[in-house]
């Protein structure tokens, strides 16, 4: 995690806007990041990440004061905020990052807010005091079962619209396919989900296309037409698809990022 | 051939130039020099970096003439009365005034008449359509029936340009006093550059604010370094930097703020929006999200931008390890993203295009390359369907043959799929350059702009939008055009940018 000063961007940034961060030189790979908060007052925002790839490795180990090369945004459309009822939030692992702004932004805009918060394993939960702050209700839920209930998000998620008051609006921030879950899970229930999608990104402004999914059987760019879209209508198995692409060669940058380190006595 | 043979061989042509050139200059001087001596000159070929060992370096491949080359060629040029030619130049470049002082050796001269017109002579000289511009109407090509025949006016141009870079002709345009208005530029292709450069001569303060990392449009991200080099494109920002301009990267119009904050919030008088074109365009057919399948601006953003050839040599966007390329497209941007294809290592690019060669809009010296390269051509051919494996990745192309029917809205014959004709090619990357739409950015975040149906904005003939003092030019009012017309229209903008602040 860390807090960037970028006056601008803070000034701009609205729940659910993301940023690209260039981490050092002109030929450093961009990586989209969701903006986790942000204070306008102090100009900085709020990033919140997971180490995956060499990029990501490498932005964990930059110390308080560091500089990044530069961040590019906020880009993307804001989460569409207003009164709906009672708004599900379901956040997974790093997804509870992005999910905090807009979640709560939705109470503030009056909603009842239920908050799901799952991770693989206790120490992987983030950001449960911040939710409890202000949610209506809140219900965690970790794989192993090291804390909260031993579960899936969808096993609450489903319990919730069972309820005869069933909510008017999900918003699921996770991994591609709890994602996909959650909107299987919700779409018998009639109930509409939000997700905020993650895909491979170069530009950010919609020049490349390269972040493209299949959204309602039509083509729409992540960085400019979401990242939010209208969950039961993504085919999520063609965006995992899509983002294995470069997993064998980003695998293989990391081990040597990681011998490197090593070598140098990190 | 033996080696040493060929190099004699070499000195030879050279000696023969250099003669050659003695002769017709003594004639010139004589004033004995006729027409049929200029059409007896052979036409000047363009030396090039050999095509084997190109395909597996970046470097530029036309290498530029030579000095005795430069002024033979200039030789050909008739200085015909009413120079045909300059109708043909979008900025009406005075072509046969600056071939004139070619012939005498004042390269100096050249390039101070080219300058009058055109700002970036060196990125003009290699990168225009000159076979369909100036060279098209050229009175000596006519007289030959070939327009590869004609005065090779691009050539003679890049030539004066890289003189002056050589001769570290760092003229900074002079600035005039300062005038306390601020004009902000919206994007950093061409027509931004000219547009900050003219506007910052009358002495306004200029901010050019730029969406990437790096400043100049497609000529950084789109052109490849090969045909391009980079470091032409650097001086003419360090020069705008060097006039006072000031550039700011990283800021999305739109986004970090909008026209109307920029204009209301930060005090700025006026605004020229460059953008650019920038919006993809699928096929819309099965399997186009397939793993492996690009659009042109992808590949060639990670290639060039990102240089993703130095993947994990300093470099960390990765691309394809592509073995079998297809290319769909016909244009520039379809022979830049092929010849990238084989200098990034693949085995077999194949360019599929649906009409015939003689419709490609690629200028032709491209397309000469992209074949000396050893990409294979499957002209009226289009795909049908992308096939992949059940990881979803690109395994081959399904094509059906065309044949071309009649003339359609473009005036070129349109093709027809011939019915059952598909057959498969075996590849693992597909790059999609069939073209650029307009980016919807800026459209939709600047209430009051006018746009027509494919979203370009609309302009009057100064360039000037529906907004008050909000000017635009290049290629989001063109579509997908030239580096030459997105100048141009940003001369004019500038101009009446100019004219506007005054009344301000
Ligand atoms: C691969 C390729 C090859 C080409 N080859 C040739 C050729 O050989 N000859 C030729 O004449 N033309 C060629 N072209 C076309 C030519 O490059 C364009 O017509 C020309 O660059 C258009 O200039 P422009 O001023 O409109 O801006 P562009 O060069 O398009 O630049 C626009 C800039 O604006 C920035 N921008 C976009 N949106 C925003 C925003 N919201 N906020 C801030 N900045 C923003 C972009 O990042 C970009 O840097 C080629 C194009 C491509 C893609
Ligand atoms: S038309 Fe050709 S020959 Fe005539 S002035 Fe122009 S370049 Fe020279
Ligand atoms: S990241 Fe390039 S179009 Fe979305």
């Amino acid at each position: 995690m860390a807090d960037i000063a970028v006056p601008l961007v803070a000034s701009a940034a609205k729940p659910g806007q993301f940023v690209i961060v260039c981490l050092k030189g002109t030929y450093s790979e961009r990586i989209p990041l969701t903006i986790a908060g942000s204070d306008a007052e102090k100009g900085s925002i709020r990033l919140i990440w997971q180490a995956v790839g060499k990029s990501t490795a490498e932005l964990g180990h930059l110390k308080v004061g560091d500089e990044v090369e530069n961040i590019l945004g906020p880009l993307g459309k804001p989460t569409h905020i207003e009164k709906f009822g009672t708004v599900v939030c379901v956040g997974g692992g790093i997804g509870n990052a992005p999910l905090l702004p807009i979640a709560a932004a939705m109470k503030k805009a009056g909603n009842k807010v239920i908050s799901i918060l799952g991770a693989r394993t206790k120490e992987l939960l983030i950001l449960e005091d911040e939710f409890k702050a202000f949610s209506d209700e809140i219900i965690i839920v970790t794989d192993d079962g090291s804390y909260g209930k031993k579960a899936l998000v969808t096993e609450p998620l489903k319990e919730i619209c069972q309820r005869p008051d069933k909510p008017n609006l999900t918003v699921a921030i996770g991994p591609a396919i709890m994602m996909k879950f959650c909107c299987a899970t919700t779409k018998p229930f009639d109930v509409p989900t939000v997700v905020s999608l993650n895909t491979i990104m170069i530009d950010g402004t919609g020049m490349c296309g390269g972040c493209r999914v299949e959204v309602g059987g039509q083509t729409k760019f992540v960085c400019v037409d979401g990242p939010e879209f209208d969950g039961h209508k993504v085919n999520f198995d063609l965006m995992m698809k899509r983002m294995q692409a470069y997993k064998k060669q980003e695998a293989q940058a990391l081990e040597e990022y990681k011998k490197h380190r090593c070598k140098i006595g990190l | 051939m033996n080696k040493n043979f060929y190099s004699v061989a070499k000195k030879d042509t050279k000696l023969n130039e250099q003669q050659l050139l003695d002769e017709l200059l003594k004639k010139y001087k004589d004033g004995t020099l006729k027409p049929s001596d200029r059409y007896a000159i052979p036409p000047q070929p363009m030396p090039q970096q050999d095509s084997v060992k190109r395909r597996s370096n970046v470097n530029e491949v036309a290498l530029g003439y030579t000095e005795t080359q430069a002024r033979l060629e200039a030789l050909r040029c008739l200085q015909c009365k009413n120079a045909p030619c300059v109708a043909g130049c979008p900025v009406r470049i005075k072509i046969k005034d600056f071939i004139a002082p070619i012939v005498e050796g004042d390269f100096q001269k050249a390039l101070d008449i080219i300058r009058e017109n055109s700002l970036l002579p060196a990125v003009c000289g290699r990168v225009c359509p000159q076979e369909v511009q100036c060279q098209l109407p050229c009175t000596v090509g006519k007289k030959f029936k070939d327009v590869d025949k004609a005065v090779s006016i691009g050539r003679l141009e890049r030539f004066v340009a890289d003189w002056g870079k050589k001769q570290h002709e760092h003229t900074i345009p002079t600035v005039a006093a300062q005038t306390g208005k601020k004009v902000a530029v919206i994007g950093s292709g061409p027509g931004g550059i000219v547009v900050a450069t003219d506007v910052r001569r009358a002495g306004h303060d200029v901010t050019v604010f730029e969406a990437f990392h790096k400043s100049g449009g497609v000529m950084v991200y789109g052109i490849p370094e090969f045909r391009l080099p980079k470091a032409i494109v650097q001086e003419e920002i360090d020069q705008l930097k060097a006039m006072g301009v000031n550039i700011i990267c990283n800021f999305v119009v739109g986004r970090t703020k909008t026209i109307k904050q920029i204009m209301e919030e930060d005090g700025f008088d006026a605004a020229y929006i460059g953008v650019g074109a920038g919006l993809p365009m699928f096929m819309n057919i099965e399997g186009e999200h397939l793993v492996g399948v690009y659009s042109a601006n992808e590949y060639l953003t990670r290639a060039n931008l990102m240089r993703a050839y130095d993947f994990g040599k300093g470099a960390d966007t990765p691309i394809a390890m592509s073995k079998k390329v297809a290319v769909i497209g016909g244009g520039n941007v379809a022979m830049d993203s092929a010849r990238t294809a084989v200098r990034l290592g693949a085995e077999k690019v194949y360019l599929v295009y649906r009409r015939s060669e003689k419709e490609m809009p690629a200028r032709v010296e491209e397309v000469h390359h992209a074949k000396e390269e050893g990409i294979e051509f499957h002209l009226l051919r289009n795909p049908k369907r992308i096939l992949g494996n059940s990881e979803g990745v690109v395994t081959a192309i399904e094509c059906l043959k065309y044949e071309l029917g009649e003339p359609d809205a473009s005036g070129r014959r349109r093709p027809v799929p011939i019915q059952g004709s598909e057959f498969t090619i075996d590849v693992d990357t597909v790059v999609v350059a069939i073209g650029n739409g307009a980016n919807p950015l800026i459209g939709q975040t600047t209430p009051g702009l006018e746009l027509n149906k494919w979203g370009n904005i609309i302009v009057d003939e100064n360039c000037k939008t529906a907004l008050d003092g909000v000017y635009a030019g290049g290629d989001i009012v063109l579509g997908a055009a030239t580096v030459i017309l997105a100048m141009g229209q940003g001369r004019t903008a500038a101009a009446a940018i100019n004219e506007y602040l005054k009344t301000k």
